[in-house]
Formats: C-alpha cells, sequence, structure tokens
C-alpha cells in the first residue's frame, strides 16, 4: 500500500511539469490582446504598452518566456499577475474561498444524492423513485445560471433566507450555502440517478441473496452489502466532480460574486495572463491527480477484491 | 434572516440620523454646506487595472476612486460640465499659446505637505516621459517639448514647455495655440503629485496621496478600497459622507444584485439584464434612479482611399440614412443609448444639436435614391468589429437594417480584439465599415474632433485629410473667446458632416441606481456617480 502511493506520487512529477509547460503554450498561443481593458475604452499608448512587454517579458519568444518563468518557480515563486500581484498569494485566498465552496457542495450532493439514491433504488416503482426520477430530470434539464439567478432572487433577495451574494476574501460559511446548494444541485441530480440503478441492480445479485437467507437484518443487507458495493461508480463520479467543482464553478461564481478560481483562470485566459493561468491551473492539476489516488485507495476500502497492491 | 435584520439595524440608523439633523436642514444648491453631511457610503467598485497612479489611470475601475482622492488645477461642474477653479487661483493668457497658472497657497496634500507649482511640473514631466510608460501621457502632446520627451526611447526627461516661475507660479507654453487649453486641466492625468511619489511611484501606488476631498486609507485585494474624508482639505468641492468604501464586484450582475441586497449604496451602471423592459425602474422605484447622457460616442467609420466603392459621398450618406437607430437602440439596448443627431457628444462645451441633420435620421426611401445617384454598391459590405466586447448583436442589427433599407449585402465580420482592428487599419486593410467608439477626455467639443479627424492625429484610421478642416481647427485654437472658438470648432463639424467619413449612430447613457440611504446623487460629465456629492439619509 504504502509503495503504491509513492510509485503513484512519483508519476505525478512528469505530469505536473509537462503540463505547466503545454498550459503556459496554450495561453501563449491563444488570440487577444494583453492590455485589452488596461487603459479604459481605448487603445493603450504605444509607451504603455512598451513597458507592459518588457516587465512581463512578452516581447520575447515563448520559451525564453517560459523559461524566465520556470526558474522562478523553481525557486519557490510562482511570480506576478498582470495587475502586480504574488499568484501565490492570490491562489491561496481564492482556493480558500473555492475549496470551502466545493467541499460544501460536494456534501450537499453527497449526502442528499446518494440517500435518495437509495431510497428510490429499494422502491422501484413508487412514490420517492417517481418523485426522484422527475425532480432530478428537471434539475438536469435547467441550465445552472438558470437556478443560480431563481435561488438568489427567491430564498436570497425575495425571501431573504440566505443572503444573497457571498463576495470578499473572506466570505462566511453561511453565506455559501445557497452557492453550494446551486453548484452541486446538477451533480445531485447525477449522484441520485447513478445510485438508484446501482441500487436496483445489486439487491437483486446472489450475494444479497445469500445475506438475506443467513438471515441479517434488512438494515445490514442494504446499509453494508448492497450499499458498499453501489458506491464504487458513486465515488468516481464524486472525484471527478471534486475537481470540476474547484475549476469550473465560473458560471456560479459570477452570479453571487465569489472571488473564486474559476474567475480567476476566466479572466486571465482573457487577459492572456500566462503566468496566473498556468499557477492556478496547474493547482488543479495537483488536485486532480490527488483525488484521483484518493479514489483508486478508496476503491479498495470499498471492495477487498480491488487490490493496490 | 440575517440579512433581514441588518435591514432593520439600517432603517432604524438613518431614523436618528434624520432627527439629528432636521435643525440643519437647510436644502441650497451648494452642496458642500448641506445639512446631511457625515455617515458611510458604500459604492459598487472593481479591480483597478492597474496600481492607482493619477497619470497612468485612464479606466474607471482605478478612474472612479481617483476621482475623489485627486484635486486638480480645475473642476467641472457636475451639472454643467463647466470648468471652475479648484486649485488654481488663476490661469492667463495673452496669445492662447503661453499660459501662466498661480496656484492657491496653503493646499494641501494629506501627507500634509503644501501643493507648490514644482508638484505639477514635475508630475506632468513624469507623466509625458515615454520610458515611464503612463497612460496619461497622451494628455501632454500639446505642450512644447512633448515629442522629444514622450519617444518611448527618450533620454529628454523634462517637457520645455513647463517652466516653474516661484512657489506658487507656473508657465505653459504649447506648440500652437491652444485656446481651450484650461479647460483641459480637469482630468486626472494633470493631478499633481507629492514629493513622496518620485522615490517609488510603482509603491506610491498602492498608498496613493493626494489633494482631493478623500484621504486613502486601506486596499484590500479584490474586496474593498477605503477613503475617508480629509480634515484639511483646502478646496470647495469637499464630500458630504464621512467615510467611502469601494466594494468590489467581478461581475456587474452581482454588484446590482448587492444593491437589491442592501448590501452597496451605488451602483455605477446598471448592468444589461436590468435594462430588459426597464426591470430596474421597478425594482429600485421612482427616485432611486439616474438616466443621462454621458461622452460615450459610438459610430461606424470607414476610409474610402482603401475601398474605393465608397468613394462617393452619397454612398456614405445612403447607408447612415438605412440604418434605422431607434429600433437598434431600443431592441438591442434597451434604451442605454440614444440615437445620434451629429458627431459631437451632447454632455461637453460647444455642442450643437442636429450637426448631422436628415442623413442620420431613417428613411429606406431617400436612402436607396441617393445610393442610386451615387452609383451604387456592388457586392458585399463588411462591417468589422472585435469579437470580445459584446458588439455582435448591433453590429448585425445594423447590417440586416441596411440589407433590408437599400439592398447592399452588409455583413458583420468579427476580429478577435480591437488591436487586431487598429493594426490591420493602420496597415490600409480593412475595407468596408468599421465600428468605432470614443469617450472624451476633458468636455469640450474639441476633443470629439482634432483626436480623431486631424491628418495626423492618433485616432484619425479614416484617411482624412482636409486642408479647410485642418485651417478652421487652428483658427479656433487661436480665438479669443471660448464661444468664438466653440464657434469655428461647429463650422469644422460641418465639414466633417458634409465629407460624412464616418457615421454617427449613438451617444452613451449612464444609469445609476441607489439605495434608499443616499440622497443627492449625480452623474458627472464623465457618466460616474459624483460619489462626494453623495448624502446619507
Amino acid at each position: 500500500m504504502g509503495k503504491y502511493i509513492v510509485r503513484r506520487l512519483l508519476q505525478m512529477i512528469p505530469v505536473v511539469i509537462l503540463s505547466t509547460f503545454l498550459i503556459y503554450a496554450m495561453v501563449f498561443a491563444m488570440p487577444g490582446d494583453p492590455t485589452a481593458g488596461k487603459c479604459g475604452e481605448r487603445p493603450c499608448p504605444a509607451a504603455y504598452i512598451e513597458k507592459f512587454n518588457a516587465k512581463y517579458h512578452l516581447d520575447e519568444p515563448l520559451p525564453v518566456q517560459y523559461g524566465y518563468y520556470a526558474k522562478n518557480v523553481v525557486q519557490g515563486d510562482l511570480g506576478e499577475n498582470q495587475y502586480g500581484r504574488p499568484v501565490a498569494e492570490e491562489l491561496s485566498e481564492r482556493f480558500t474561498v473555492t475549496a470551502k465552496l466545493a467541499v460544501m457542495a460536494l456534501i450537499f450532493e453527497g449526502v442528499i444524492g446518494i440517500l435518495a439514491g437509495v431510497l428510490a433504488g429499494l422502491r422501484k416503482g413508487g412514490f420517492i423513485d417517481n418523485l426522484v426520477l422527475i425532480s432530478t430530470l428537471f434539475v438536469i434539464s435547467v441550465p445552472i445560471f438558470v437556478t443560480g439567478f431563481a435561488a438568489q432572487y427567491f430564498l436570497g433577495l425575495k425571501w431573504e433566507i440566505f443572503p444573497a451574494l457571498a463576495t470578499g476574501k473572506d466570505p462566511s460559511l453561511f453565506s455559501l450555502v445557497l452557492p453550494a446548494m446551486v453548484l452541486g444541485s446538477t451533480s445531485l441530480a447525477y449522484i441520485a440517478r447513478l445510485m438508484r440503478s446501482n441500487i436496483a441492480e445489486n439487491i437483486k445479485s446472489d450475494y444479497v441473496r445469500t445475506a438475506k437467507a443467513k438471515g441479517l437484518t434488512p438494515r445490514r443487507v442494504v446499509g453494508v452489502h448492497t450499499l458498499r458495493n453501489s458506491l464504487i461508480p458513486v465515488v468516481t463520479f464524486m472525484g471527478y466532480d471534486f475537481g470540476a467543482l474547484l475549476g469550473g464553478a465560473i458560471v456560479t461564481e459570477g452570479i453571487f460574486g465569489i472571488n473564486g478560481v474559476g474567475g480567476y483562470i476566466f479572466k486571465g485566459i482573457q487577459n492572456r495572463d500566462g503566468i496566473a493561468v498556468v499557477g492556478a491551473v496547474t493547482a488543479l492539476v495537483i488536485v486532480y491527480l490527488l483525488m484521483n489516488l484518493l479514489v483508486d485507495l478508496l476503491y479498495g476500502a470499498l471492495d477487498p477484491r480491488i487490490s493496490n497492491d | 434572516m440575517r440579512v433581514k435584520s441588518r435591514a432593520m439595524a439600517i432603517a432604524s440608523i438613518s431614523a436618528v440620523a434624520l432627527l439629528a439633523t432636521a435643525c440643519g436642514g437647510s436644502s441650497d444648491t451648494d452642496s458642500t454646506s448641506g445639512g446631511t453631511a457625515g455617515g458611510a457610503i458604500v459604492s459598487g467598485g472593481c479591480n483597478p487595472e492597474n496600481p492607482l497612479v493619477a497619470g497612468n489611470t485612464a479606466e474607471t475601475c482605478g478612474g472612479d476612486v481617483l476621482d475623489v482622492l485627486t484635486a486638480k488645477l480645475i473642476h467641472y461642474n457636475p451639472e454643467t460640465a463647466q470648468p471652475e477653479n479648484d486649485i488654481a487661483e488663476s490661469i492667463e493668457t495673452k496669445d492662447n499659446q503661453t499660459f501662466t497658472v498661480k496656484i492657491k497657497k496653503g493646499y494641501k496634500f494629506h501627507d500634509g505637505t503644501e501643493v507648490l507649482a514644482k508638484n505639477f511640473v514635475d508630475a506632468w514631466n513624469y507623466t509625458a516621459f515615454g520610458p515611464n510608460g503612463q497612460q496619461g501621457g497622451y494628455f501632454f502632446e500639446p505642450v512644447e517639448g512633448f515629442k522629444e520627451v514622450s519617444d518611448p526611447k527618450s533620454k529628454v526627461k523634462k517637457l520645455s514647455g513647463l517652466k516653474v516661475v516661484d512657489d506658487h507660479t507656473f508657465t505653459i507654453k504649447t506648440t500652437t495655440p491652444v485656446s481651450n487649453l484650461p479647460l483641459r486641466l480637469g482630468y486626472t492625468a494633470f493631478a499633481p503629485q507629492p514629493d513622496s511619489f518620485f522615490d517609488d511611484p510603482e509603491a506610491f501606488g498602492k498608498k496613493p496621496v493626494a489633494a482631493g476631498p478623500y484621504k486613502f486609507d486601506s486596499w484590500e485585494e479584490n474586496s474593498a478600497i477605503v477613503v475617508s474624508k480629509f480634515d484639511d482639505y483646502s478646496g470647495d468641492f469637499g464630500g458630504n459622507s464621512d467615510k467611502i468604501t469601494f466594494k468590489i464586484f467581478q461581475d456587474a450582475d452581482a454588484e446590482y444584485t448587492a444593491l437589491l441586497a442592501g448590501e452597496i449604496d451605488v451602483v455605477r451602471q446598471i448592468p444589461p439584464s436590468a435594462l430588459i423592459d426597464n426591470k430596474f425602474k421597478t425594482d429600485l422605484g421612482d427616485g432611486r434612479y439616474l438616466e443621462k447622457e454621458n461622452s460615450t460616442f459610438q459610430f461606424v467609420g470607414m476610409n474610402y482611399h482603401v475601398d474605393p466603392k465608397l468613394k462617393n459621398v452619397k454612398v456614405r450618406q445612403a447607408i447612415s440614412m438605412a440604418i434605422d437607430r431607434p429600433t437598434i437602440v431600443k431592441q438591442i439596448f434597451n434604451d442605454a443609448y440614444t440615437p445620434a443627431t451629429g458627431w459631437v457628444s451632447p454632455v461637453v462645451d460647444g455642442y450643437k444639436a442636429g450637426a448631422c441633420g436628415e442623413y442620420c435620421e431613417f428613411n429606406p426611401e431617400k436612402a436607396k435614391k441617393l445610393l442610386k445617384e451615387g452609383g451604387g454598391y456592388d457586392g458585399k459590405l463588411t462591417l468589422s468589429y472585435n469579437g470580445d466586447g459584446g458588439h455582435k448583436e448591433w453590429t448585425q442589427a445594423v447590417c440586416n437594417s441596411v440589407k433590408k433599407s437599400i439592398g447592399i449585402d452588409c455583413v458583420a465580420t468579427p476580429s478577435v480584439d480591437f488591436k487586431t482592428i487598429l493594426t490591420k487599419l493602420g496597415k490600409d486593410e480593412v475595407k468596408g465599415l468599421f465600428r468605432m467608439g470614443w469617450v472624451m477626455d476633458y468636455p469640450s467639443i474639441e476633443n470629439y474632433l482634432s483626436p480623431i479627424y486631424g491628418a495626423t492625429a492618433s485616432s484619425n484610421y479614416y484617411g482624412y485629410d482636409n486642408a479647410a478642416f485642418q485651417k478652421k481647427m487652428s483658427e479656433a485654437g487661436a480665438a479669443d473667446t471660448p464661444e468664438a472658438a466653440n464657434k469655428l470648432y461647429q463650422e469644422a463639424e460641418g465639414l466633417i458632416a458634409k465629407e460624412f467619413t464616418t457615421i454617427p449612430l449613438w451617444y452613451g447613457k449612464t444609469i445609476i441606481g441607489w439605495s434608499d440611504k443616499v440622497t443627492d446623487v449625480k452623474a458627472t460629465p464623465f457618466g460616474n456617480p459624483d460619489l462626494a456629492a453623495i448624502k446619507v439619509k
């Protein structure tokens, strides 16, 4: 097990190095004007552009630019973004907010999704099953910005149950509840459906019948024997989803005014702010890799037949 | 629940504030002596693109903050856009070419030092100096010596046209007569800088010191910028509230939601989503929003030296008359613009209504006739726009209107960004029409003419070179009175109308919303809320 983890961690090193270069090159190749918007609604004067390009080495060829960047990174400096702010500082701030949001969304979708899926799967065709199917269909088919704006308007502005926004550097957990629910809503629907079909299938399998025949309580039959096996695809999905929630929450972040990673990457790409984008995306790559490892380890825990040695 | 209780707390505070100030509440027009000064306001804001240096800020995120921090030689009246002396005691000239500026004695910076003539001259030299790469550098273009100083590789650090006479006097010499120079001096780029600025301009920009009604308190990145009233403020345009917080939003919709949720007091521009069916009017209710024309001017340009098919002026006029401006403004912009009637924004000094006349009115019949007389237009007419700025809908609407009215096959064609279009224009590669926009630097009719239509002007992308126009402009520059100058500028605009190398489309509108906690919200000619004037109820 220990050996397995070390091997997996070592494998990550080339992946991370290669991905930073690829991301840097792609940002570099993108069309767009790094100084767009820096001077209001008109193009920047030549002197300003010249100084700006020299400061961020934008006038040098790509390998040289990347060389500057890599040199700094090795020394533990992620560089400055085009607002003259250290990327490391900005990222740690934004990842704190986004991680809170993502974890809350994950808990929300995991707990409710699995519960709904189990209840629906056990009584296939029953009232709860139909309710889950119809409501999840509705959630999946409505785009997230509609869900977001509607939730904000009714729950935030009109009935004032939750704060309508979660702005600032360190928004309170309470203000993140509504965005987390919106963010997790689509995945919740998928988890519920995934869980439902797995339970419905596994409940008919031989080992469940054996467990029942042994005289185990229904609680144990479902809670331990069926659930554990049915969770494997759901865990895979949630592991992948966590990474997606971290980097892809641009719409939700926009609606609720959250200073998160998604918006940062989006703005960085728009401005061709290579240094900002590479820092943020590399962090996401590492999160993905670690989540993948975690999911693989969980497989072993859920199903002893899957070995990690 | 939390939101509600907070809103109630605010309501009770403002009731107390009303009682406390009721006796002093004489409502007069002088904004500095109102009875309801004090309190704190929260304005919507955005992340400044650059450090807060007056000479290096041209966008509104940083500009809004610098507006209340800085004092300049003159101040623009928020109602009329007329210049009023601020730091300047007087600005005098005999020949419109050498200006003697006397500044008020004892005007203080936030750090306690006095504003002296050298603070202006040093700051302006710094901004104009090419290697410093300051955005506001081009403002000093009329000053003698600008050409040598502004080169990106220049070694000359001082404008030869600026001379300190004594502590409170300096002179400005321009290369050619510029009658409206005093009027230009109110822009942020002309603000004086304290001595501490020159030690480390970068660090200064994170913690600026200026001479305006508010002083800088703190700047928390991505979160808020806070300024508070400067007790020793020396000028006549002091602020009313004690503290202004610029709460930073990345998204206009979120900013608007924050206003509805009671988290901020002023929204600088209502987002397009709330303009649909005038939603903001029902959201906010009467007396909590304001609509006012601003200096934005959108138009369509062309260079008929590059595209000979547009050579005949009647073809150009026909295209203009084929554009149904009122309908496009209503359907695409939800009335966030007003159809243009000339080449100059109505907010500036010297504006004359109806300069464009019937050619800016939608008239398909007349347009067809003109097009026929002008020899028609064969083939595809492109309308180039930058794809990154939300211009797709209206350029397509303009093209559809042209196609429907006069049958020219007009196609809206995107480019990656504005810079790409400008580069292509520089190489004379753009045929057909292209979108353009203008926002004023200072409220004068001249600012809509010389930078755009001067033969060698920086923003002349139209190959416009008209000796008669140049002559009018230099006559106006040397005119004795502002009225005489404006008359000549209007005649120059008339020449542009005759040549019709640009097609006016519409003027921008500032739509500001505010909370029920504040009053006296006005918009400046630049289209921003006049934050210093806002009072807390």
